[in-house]
């Protein structure tokens, strides 16, 4: 059970990370546009809404939030451990938990999305 | 170590799209010109662009360099050079990047 968990929370921190290397650059430059005042012809309120109330859009998004905050909830347990934070089973179950809030949050927005 | 931090970016831009999110969703049409008019600080272009280049440089090239290491390619008997498979990568996020711009109508 321990192993087949380990090996679960490890395949999410792979592909995670696989995505965050592929789609993170992009995501970044949208918001570096929109700040520079450039903001792209699609990202208007009505064309968000069509984007992510679209299955497909939907998927997307959800595949890549997810993924992505997986990732970040394992690395960040990485990185309390090289920081000299010891208690790894506390910070474990804080990270993972705020991780499942946020892929709660993230579902309940994309089947409301419309 | 600064790879390992690449994760509180990509918290924050998760967290950050989650709220670009909210604000479409919301039923009053002027939190999304809120949102909008909210990024457009200069404080803010200067985070993003300093997050491009260190996300780029610490996660996406790093993780590419690694991935002949990670995740090494067999075809029939001959083994996938590390080179083609680091080469695959960079084209393959080439075409994730310009669809991604095209669908947010970049182009």
């Amino acid at each position: 059970m321990a192993i087949a968990k380990k090996a679960f929370v490890w395949a999410l921190f792979a592909a995670g990370g696989t995505v965050t290397a592929f789609v993170f650059p992009v995501l970044i430059l949208l918001f570096v546009l929109v700040s520079a005042g450039m903001v792209p012809e699609n990202m208007t309120r009505e064309g968000v809404l069509m984007f992510a109330g679209y299955w497909f859009g939907k998927l997307v998004l959800f595949a890549v939030l997810v993924l992505s905050l997986w990732h970040a909830a394992h690395r960040m347990r990485v990185v309390c451990h090289d920081f000299g934070i010891r208690a790894d089973a506390g910070v474990a179950r804080i990270l993972y938990l705020l991780a499942t809030i946020a892929t709660v949050i993230t579902a309940y927005l994309l089947i409301r999305a419309s | 170590m600064l790879r390992e931090l690449t994760c509180l970016l990509v918290a924050f831009y998760c967290v950050l799209t989650m709220i670009a999110l909210a604000a479409a969703m919301d039923a009053d049409p002027q939190r999304w010109s809120e949102f909008i008019l909210g990024q457009q600080k200069p404080a803010w272009l200067v985070f993003h662009v300093f997050a491009l280049v260190f996300f780029t440089v610490y996660q996406t090239i790093a993780w590419f360099r690694l991935a002949p290491k990670a995740m090494p390619l067999q075809l029939g008997d001959k083994v996938v050079a590390p080179g083609t498979i680091v080469a695959a990568h960079y084209v393959a996020w080439g075409v994730v990047s310009l669809v991604t711009l095209w669908i947010a109508g970049v182009f």
